[in-house]
C-alpha cells in the first residue's frame, strides 16, 4: 500500500453527511402535491392539465433564461434542484383551472424573474414567488383570474378542443361557470343577503369533503392537500408549527365570529376547506426561504398568516386573502427572525452568561 | 424519553442529530493487542498545553515506562517510553493534524525485550492524600482520553480546590464508528469502577454519575453490575444522540445543571472525565504505570477487519492499519483518512502519522461514507437551527461570515460554537458550515492579537512621549533653577562689591 496515495486538500469536519439534499426535499414536496393535482385533473379535465404543464414549463424556462443572462455556469445543476418546477406547480395550484396560456407564461415570469431571480436566486427572495405571481396576476388581470369553471363540467372538452380553448383564450362559457364558496358568500353578503339564506340555497356539494366544487385548481382537493401535508410532516420535510398556526389563526377567529353572528361570518369548517387554506398552511407558509427559521418565529408567522387571511376574507376587498396574508407576513419575516432567536446554552435570552446556580463552589 | 422530554422536543428542544452510528460489527469484535512495532514516534506535544521537554539523549537506552520528556509549565504532560529500546533520534514527524505540518518527536527503536523500568504502585490508593494522587497522575502523563487530551491531574487538582460535588464519567461515546470506550466498559468494567473511585477520592466529589448512551446495552449492563456495590456511583442511561458526549450537554443531561457560558464545569461543582481516563488513572496509581498505550477503534468501509486494537503510543497509523488487516483493494476506494470520529475527527494527509494519547480512532472512509459534493445556496430550511445543540443560528452566522461581517457573526454567538458539526451534517445544501465558523474564529483571534499588539505599541509610544516631555520639562526647570541661582549669586556679588551691608 502506498501510504501517500490520494493526498488531497484537507476538508473540515464533519466528514459524514446526513444525506439530505435540496433536490430530495423538492421531490418530497412534489410527491405530496401529486394526489391533489390528479384530483384536479379529474375535476377539470384537459384544460387544467395544459395549464399545469405550461405553468411549470414557463417557470423552468424563465429560470434557465435568467440564470443564463446572469452568467451562471451551473444552469443545468441549478435547474436540477427542482425549485423552479415546484414554484410553477404551486402557482398552477392557485390559478383558475381553465385560465388561458398567457396567464401561465406571464405568471411564470413574475414568479421566477420578478419574484426570485432579481433578488439573487434560490434562497435570496423575500417573498414567496408563487404568491407574488398569484397576487400580481389577480390585480392585473382580474377577469380571467376569477372565472371559475364548475367541477366535472359537461360537456368535458376533449384534448384538441381543450388545446384550442387554452391557446385561443376563449372565456369559460357561462353555462359552465360557477362561483367559489367564498366568492359566492361575499357577493351575496354585499347584496345584503345573509349567509343563512345563502348557504341554505347552495348545493350541498359546495362543502363536500370530496371537494367537488368550483375554485382554483388546487382548491377542491383540500383534504388531499391535507394528506400531502401529513406526508411532508412524516418524512420531516416540514414541521408542524407553521401549518398548525396558520390553521389555528384562521379557524379560531372564524369560529368565534361565526358563533357571535352566523348570518355575517362563515363557519370555521368552510374557512378551512375553502380557498387556499390547506395549500397555504402546508405548502406556502412552510416555504423555507420566506418563513422564519425558529420554532416560536414560525408559530408567530403562521398565526399571522391565518389571522390576516380571515380578516381579508371577512372584511377585505377580495373574497380570498391567503396570498395577500402570506406576502404581508413574508415582509415581516426578517423582523421576526431578528427578534425571535433561540436562547444560547449557558446564556439568558439577552445573551448574557447565566448566573451560577445556588450552592456552586465559585459563588 | 419521558413525556416532558417529548413535549420539549415538540417545541424545538430536540438538539443534536442521530447519525447512523456504524459502531458494529467493530464494537462486537474482541480486542486485539498489537505487538510493539520496531520503531515508535512520540511527539513531545500529545496534550493540550505546553509541549514536554526531552530528558533523554540520542543513543541512550531506555526501559519501558521510563520518562522521555518532562512536563513544563502548569498545563502540560510528560511522555514515557512505550517499550524498552534505544532513543534513535529526536526528529520531526507529521503531526496528527490536517495541516500535515511536522512536530518534534522522540524516536524509540524497540529492542524486543519490552522490559519494564522501575514502577511504584500502591495497594491502597484511598490511603493516599488527594494531592498525592494528583501528583502521581501528573507524573504518569495521563490526559483526557476522550479526544481533548487535557492533562487529567490539572482537572483533578482544580476540582479538589473548587470543591466539586459531582464527578461525571463520560461513557457516552457519541461519535459514530468509534467503540473503544464501549469495548473498555464491556471488558474492564470492574477496573473502570476502581479507577472512578480513585478519581472520586482525588477530586473530593460526593457522587458519581456515569453516562452511557442507550445504543450500548452491553456496556450499560456491565458497568451497572460492576458499580452495584458502590452506592455513590450511579450508572445512567442517556439517549443516543450526537453530541451527547460534549461536556456541557452531558452535564445537563445527567445533572440538569446548565453551565453558564463564561464558566467552567468546576465552577458549578462538576467535573467530567472519560471512562478510558479512569482506567489510565487506575493503572497509574495501583500499578505505577504511565500512559504508554491506548485502545483505539480501526473502522470505516475500507478497513478489511474493523475492530478495537490496543496500540502502543507512537505507533504509526500505517502500521496499525496493516495489523488490522489492511485496506480493501490496497486502499483503492479510499475517500478519506481520519483520526478520531467522522463528526469532529481530523483528516490526515497520509498514514505515516503516529498514534498519540488523544487518538480514539483511525478511520478509512469509502466514498459512499464521506461527505462530499459542491455546496448549493442556502435555502434557509433551518435544519441547522434545529440541530444546533447550543441554540445558535448557523445559517445567519454563515451568511454574515460570507460577507466578511465577522463582528456580526460574533454578535450572534460564534464564540459559543463547539464545532460539533451537527449543522453541516444536516445541511441539505452541503454548506461547510464548520469550516466557515473555524475560519471566522481564527480570523477574529488573529485580529484580537493584532489589536492587542497595536494597543501595546500605542501605549509604549505614549509612554515614550510622556517620558520625553517629562525630561524636557525637567531639563527646562533645572535650567531655570540654575539661571535663578546664577542671578542670585551675581546680585549677591554685586551687593558685596558695592559694599552695602548684608
Amino acid at each position: 500500500m502506498n501510504p501517500n496515495a490520494f493526498a488531497a486538500a484537507p476538508v473540515a469536519s464533519p466528514h459524514a453527511h446526513g444525506g439530505g439534499s435540496v433536490a430530495r426535499t423538492m421531490r418530497h414536496v412534489q410527491l405530496a402535491l401529486l394526489p391533489a393535482t390528479l384530483h384536479g385533473f379529474w375535476l377539470y379535465g384537459w384544460p387544467s392539465f395544459l395549464l399545469w404543464l405550461l405553468t411549470i414549463l414557463a417557470c423552468v424556462g424563465w429560470e434557465a433564461l435568467a440564470l443564463r443572462l446572469a452568467g451562471g455556469r451551473r444552469v443545468g445543476a441549478v435547474l436540477h434542484d427542482g425549485s423552479a418546477l415546484l414554484t410553477g406547480w404551486l402557482l398552477a395550484m392557485t390559478l383558475p383551472p381553465w385560465a388561458p396560456w398567457w396567464v401561465a407564461v406571464v405568471g411564470g415570469f413574475i414568479a421566477i424573474v420578478v419574484g426570485k431571480q432579481v433578488f439573487g436566486g434560490l434562497g435570496q427572495n423575500v417573498f414567496n414567488p408563487a404568491m407574488v405571481a398569484r397576487v400580481a396576476l389577480l390585480v392585473s388581470f382580474p377577469l380571467p383570474l376569477t372565472q371559475w369553471v364548475a367541477p366535472l363540467a359537461q360537456p368535458a372538452p376533449g384534448f384538441v378542443d381543450a388545446l384550442q380553448r387554452f391557446l385561443g383564450g376563449a372565456p369559460v362559457p357561462d353555462a359552465m361557470t360557477s362561483a367559489t364558496l367564498l366568492g359566492h358568500a361575499r357577493t351575496e353578503l354585499s347584496r345584503g343577503v345573509d349567509l343563512m339564506q345563502v348557504l341554505a340555497g347552495a348545493p350541498p356539494s359546495s362543502l363536500s369533503w370530496l371537494g367537488e366544487r368550483a375554485g382554483s385548481f388546487g382548491e377542491a382537493g383540500a383534504l388531499l392537500l391535507l394528506a400531502g401535508g401529513g406526508y411532508l410532516l412524516a418524512v420531516g420535510v416540514i414541521r408542524w408549527h407553521a401549518p398548525f398556526a396558520v390553521l389555528a389563526g384562521l379557524a379560531v377567529p372564524a369560529a368565534i365570529a361565526h358563533a357571535v353572528d352566523p348570518a355575517r361570518y362563515l363557519d370555521a369548517g368552510s374557512h378551512l376547506l375553502s380557498g387556499a387554506a390547506m395549500l397555504g398552511a402546508f405548502f406556502i407558509a412552510t416555504d423555507y426561504v420566506t418563513s422564519p427559521s425558529t420554532v416560536p418565529g414560525r408559530l408567530l408567522f403562521g398565526a399571522g398568516v391565518g389571522l390576516l387571511t380571515w380578516i381579508i376574507r371577512s372584511w377585505g376587498g377580495y373574497p380570498e386573502g391567503m396570498a395577500f396574508a402570506v406576502l404581508l407576513m413574508n415582509a415581516l419575516t426578517p423582523t421576526i427572525d431578528r427578534c425571535v432567536r433561540p436562547r444560547i446554552l449557558g446564556r439568558d435570552r439577552r445573551g448574557r452568561p447565566l448566573d451560577l446556580p445556588p450552592g456552586s463552589p465559585r459563588q | 424519553m419521558g413525556i416532558l422530554t417529548t413535549f420539549k422536543d415538540w417545541f424545538g428542544n430536540d438538539w443534536g442529530v442521530h447519525p447512523d452510528d456504524r459502531k458494529r460489527p467493530a464494537a462486537d469484535a474482541a480486542v486485539r493487542v498489537m505487538p510493539v512495532p520496531e520503531r515508535l514516534w512520540l511527539p513531545l506535544q500529545q496534550h493540550l498545553g505546553a509541549p514536554a521537554r526531552p530528558v533523554v539523549l540520542v543513543g541512550q537506552r531506555v526501559k519501558k515506562g521510563q520518562l522521555l520528556a518532562e512536563a513544563q509549565g502548569a498545563v502540560s504532560a510528560p511522555v514515557h517510553a512505550p517499550t524498552s529500546g534505544t532513543v534513535a533520534a529526536i526528529a520531526e514527524i507529521t503531526a496528527p493534524h490536517p495541516s500535515g505540518l511536522t512536530l518534534p518527536a522522540i524516536v524509540v527503536d524497540a529492542d524486543g525485550a519490552d522490559e519494564w523500568g522501575e514502577r511504584v504502585g500502591c495497594a491502597d490508593p484511598f490511603a493516599l492524600a488527594p494531592d498525592e494522587i494528583g501528583r502521581r497522575v501528573a507524573a504518569a502523563g495521563v490526559v483526557g482520553l476522550g479526544g481533548a487530551a487535557f492533562p487529567s491531574s490539572v482537572k483533578l487538582a482544580g476540582a479538589a480546590r473548587a470543591g466539586v460535588a459531582t464527578l461525571i464519567v463520560n461513557g457516552s461515546e457519541c461519535e459514530p464508528y468509534l467503540s473503544c470506550d464501549d469495548r473498555l466498559m464491556r471488558d474492564a468494567a470492574a477496573a473502570i469502577v476502581d479507577g472512578i473511585r480513585i478519581m472520586r477520592h482525588a477530586s473530593g466529589a460526593a457522587r458519581v454519575l456515569v453516562g452511557i448512551e442507550d445504543n450500548k446495552p452491553e456496556a450499560l449492563a456491565a458497568m451497572a453490575a460492576a458499580a452495584a456495590s458502590c452506592a455513590e456511583i450511579r450508572v445512567c442511561r442517556v439517549p443516543a444522540r450526537y453530541p451527547m458526549g460534549s461536556e456541557k450537554q452531558l452535564i445537563q443531561a445527567l445533572s440538569g445543571i446548565e453551565v453558564p457560558a463564561d464558566s467552567r464545569p468546576a465552577d458549578v461543582g462538576v467535573i467530567v472525565h472519560n471512562v478510558g481516563t479512569a482506567l489510565a488513572v487506575r493503572a497509574a496509581i495501583r500499578d505505577g504505570q504511565p500512559l504508554i498505550s491506548r485502545l483505539l477503534t480501526v473502522n470505516g468501509g475500507c478497513v478489511v477487519a474493523p475492530g478495537n486494537i490496543e496500540v502502543r503510543l507512537g505507533t504509526l497509523a500505517a502500521d496499525v492499519l496493516a495489523f488490522a488487516g489492511g485496506l480493501h483493494g490496497d486502499g483503492l476506494g479510499l475517500a478519506r483518512r481520519l483520526l478520531g470520529g467522522p463528526m469532529m475527527g481530523m483528516q490526515i494527509p497520509h498514514w505515516r502519522v503516529p498514534v498519540v494519547k488523544g487518538t480514539s480512532g483511525i478511520l478509512a472512509l469509502a466514498a459512499d461514507e464521506a461527505a462530499a459534493g459542491d455546496a448549493d445556496p442556502c435555502i434557509r430550511c433551518a435544519s441547522c437551527v434545529r440541530a444546533c445543540p447550543v441554540g445558535l443560528l448557523p445559517l445567519e452566522m454563515s451568511a454574515r461570515i460570507r460577507n466578511d461581517a465577522l463582528d456580526a457573526a460574533a454578535a450572534l454567538g460564534l464564540a459559543d460554537c463547539i464545532a460539533c458539526g451537527c449543522c453541516a451534517y444536516v445541511c441539505p445544501s452541503r454548506i461547510p458550515l464548520v469550516q466557515y465558523f473555524q475560519h471566522a474564529k481564527g480570523e477574529l483571534a488573529a485580529r484580537e492579537r493584532a489589536r492587542l499588539r497595536t494597543d501595546a505599541t500605542r501605549k509604549l509610544a505614549a509612554q515614550r512621549q510622556e517620558r520625553l516631555a517629562r525630561e524636557a520639562s525637567e531639563k527646562a526647570a533645572a535650567a531655570a533653577r540654575r539661571k535663578a541661582e546664577r542671578a542670585a549669586q551675581q546680585s549677591a556679588a554685586e551687593k558685596l562689591v558695592q559694599g552695602e551691608p548684608a
